[in-house]
């Protein structure tokens, strides 16, 4: 499948190729404040997207709102997955769609084991962890609770792992981490998306450094600026900024 | 015993500080006398079912010894073979008779004219168990003890004395139930007396009905580099329930481990607390309580450390309130001397949606989500009890737990 480069605010929806999320002018708030404002995007099946751009863009938002978490409230726009219109569908019936979230601030909570969420989808529970480059004793753990930056994002990835999403949505999956894990964990996911579609927030584009991704974009003030080929976007990032490009 | 009648006559009508008063000429005390039975197999299939589920095992597999009192009687007692020498178990009633020195303990950590309760626990006595872990007995299973009210409209009011001698160190599992019972009242007098370098572990499962009010009197003693841990798990609806038990850690370095895990759900009125009473020099305390309040529940979660000698203590309290349900944290520290070091923590709150979104994200819906986060809040993995009967406990209280979500 193929995605033209257009000017930004044009829509880049492709139709009639194998999609597997469309968005369609999403218009998305926090309270009274508009975060995204016409995000145009569609992910093809098994292709990787990139979503790159400055603290406060929206890219968190656009994760958090493709999972369906109620903070964030559609406006306008539609949400399609898999050729369902999943715009009103609450985030469990998302996750059994084939979403999969590994969140940038995941919460503790208290009483609830890593390997009780784990085993929701598998019985290889010590699998995943290894996979994920955790300890076995991290199963019996509290989510997050005394987890270090660098082992909560293994268990985002040890969960995602497990549930096996057609779509994978990470955010920040590479902050927090030390370069080493980072190589690890790169490979593993690398390999880990064979096969999938994924969406990947990135700050500082750590991840790319393992992970092959088809195209990128850049959000800015909640609108997509520029979409392209990952290695001319961020080329173009380096050499003159998000405000520039 | 007259002096002990005595006193108790005089506080026959005395109000308890705490929980709602009772009119304890509401329940009967004509209850029928059981016949003894020679093995828990022989209890009916519903009683051996509702046994276990308080964690009382009628096949007797991993505990060295059993005691089960059904309405006044007690209908069993054995120490499995192995164990002999090392621990006995007996009804109160028997030890009385059979050790003269039983009296120097009976009522000396539990003041028999604390309320109106203590008082009918004396002057209506309905036996109770006396165990007893023999100097330097290392008991690797542990014992088991039931206490089960199948008689509608009675009290039963039992009187229990725990001694760890010196040196000992050992389980005890208490199950308590009521099986669909519409009225009720248990009486429990508990008093432990933890010996030097002993190490008692109780661990208590109470399953009553909505109709049953529960009020247990329990005074722990704790010597010299003893450690006194007791565990309370009540997880499903009753009327009313009132206890605070109290560890007097007495030694140098005795350490009093008090934890709660509570859920409230129907119209129960739980009113739980944990004392521990600093004394020796490097004595130690944690007072631990989860609690979950549904529906109408009322949950009253206490705690108090009395520092009155050079030692440390901590109580953390958190609980999780769900619909009409009300909790109140209530922890209090009392700094009598420079030397001690008292802390608490309390949270009370919602689930917090967050996590509720979360857990979603990984599929579960919001019911599911919730009922993982209110188990996952009950784990008696809190309770620091040995791998096999944590399995065990957890078993009984999920079962529990789901029943009650």
């Amino acid at each position: 499948m193929k995605f033209a480069q257009r000017p930004p605010g044009e829509s880049q929806v492709v139709w009639g190729g194998d999609v597997m999320l469309t968005i369609e002018n999403l218009w998305v708030s926090i309270g009274e404040k508009k975060i995204l404002k016409g995000i145009e995007l569609a992910v093809g099946d098994e292709e990787t997207h990139v979503l790159i751009g400055p603290n406060g863009a929206g890219k968190s938002c656009l994760a958090m709102t493709i999972m369906g978490i109620p903070v964030y409230t559609v406006d306008k726009g539609k949400l399609t997955f898999d050729n369902k219109d999943m715009t009103a569908l609450p985030i469990h019936e998302r996750a059994k769609l084939g979403i999969g979230l590994a969140f940038q601030n995941s919460p503790v909570i208290r009483g609830v084991k890593l390997r009780d969420i784990i085993s929701l989808h598998t019985k290889k529970v010590d699998d995943i962890l290894s996979k994920a480059y955790l300890n076995q004793e991290f199963g019996s753990r509290d989510i997050n609770l005394g987890f270090s930056g660098g082992e909560r994002k293994r268990s985002e990835l040890a969960q995602l792992f497990a549930m096996k999403p057609k779509l994978l949505l990470l955010d920040e999956i590479d902050s927090g981490v030390d370069i080493e894990s980072m190589e690890l964990l790169g490979k593993e996911t690398n390999s880990f998306l064979s096969g999938r579609s994924a969406l990947i927030i990135t700050h500082l584009g750590y991840i790319l450094n393992y992970v092959r991704a088809d195209k990128a974009h850049i959000l800015l003030n909640g609108k997509i600026a520029l979409s392209g080929k990952p290695e001319e976007i961020l080329e173009k990032v380096k050499e003159k900024g998000f405000r520039e490009v | 015993m007259s002096e002990w009648r005595d006193k108790a006559e005089k506080a026959r009508e005395k109000i308890a500080s705490l929980g709602a008063d009772l009119d304890l000429s509401q329940y009967s005390r004509e209850a029928k006398e059981r016949e003894r039975i020679p093995n828990l197999s022989r209890l009916p299939n519903d009683a051996r079912k509702s046994a276990t589920l308080v964690g009382v095992k009628d096949d007797e597999g991993f505990r060295c010894g059993t005691f089960f009192q059904l309405d006044h009687s007690v209908i069993f007692e054995s120490v499995r073979r192995g164990f002999e020498g090392k621990v006995e178990i007996m009804s109160t009633k028997e030890a009385l008779e059979k050790y003269d020195w039983v009296r120097d303990y009976w009522w000396r950590a539990v003041a028999v004219d604390t309320d109106k309760y203590t008082a009918h626990a004396e002057i209506d006595f309905d036996n109770g168990y006396f165990l007893r872990a023999f100097p330097g007995a290392k008991v690797t299973f542990p014992m088991q003890l039931c206490l089960f009210m199948s008689q509608n409209g009675i009290s039963q009011n039992v009187h229990n004395l725990i001694i760890a001698e010196e040196g000992s160190d050992v389980q005890i599992i208490t199950g308590c139930t009521s099986p669909g019972l519409g009225r009720g009242l248990h009486i429990g007098i508990s008093e432990f007396f933890v010996k030097k370098n002993a190490k008692l572990t109780f661990t208590m499962i109470h399953r009553w009905a909505p109709g049953v009010d529960v009020r247990p009197r329990a005074v722990a003693i704790v010597e010299d580099n003893a450690t006194f841990t007791n565990n309370y798990i009540c997880l499903n609806p009753l009327r009313t329930l009132q206890l605070y038990p109290t560890a007097y850690c007495n030694g140098e370095n005795s350490i009093a481990n008090l934890n709660s895990i509570l859920f409230g759900s129907g119209n129960s009125r739980m009113d739980v607390g944990g004392r521990v009473v600093l004394l020796g020099r490097n004595s130690r305390g944690h007072v631990v309580t989860r609690c979950v309040a549904k529906g109408k529940a009322t949950i009253h979660a206490r705690g108090q450390i009395i520092g009155q000698g050079e030692g440390r203590a901590h109580i953390d309290c958190r609980g999780l309130i769900a619909d009409d349900a009300n909790i109140y944290a209530i922890p209090m520290l009392d700094g009598l001397v420079k030397d001690c070091e008292l802390s608490h923590e309390a949270a009370v709150g919602k689930i917090r949606e967050e996590d509720l979104w979360y857990l979603m994200s990984r599929g579960l819906n919001e019911d599911e989500a919730t009922s993982l986060i209110i188990k996952g809040y009950l784990d008696p993995g809190i309770l620091g009890l040995p791998r096999e009967l944590e399995d065990e406990v957890k078993g009984v209280a999920e079962m529990a737990t789901g029943e009650a979500l």
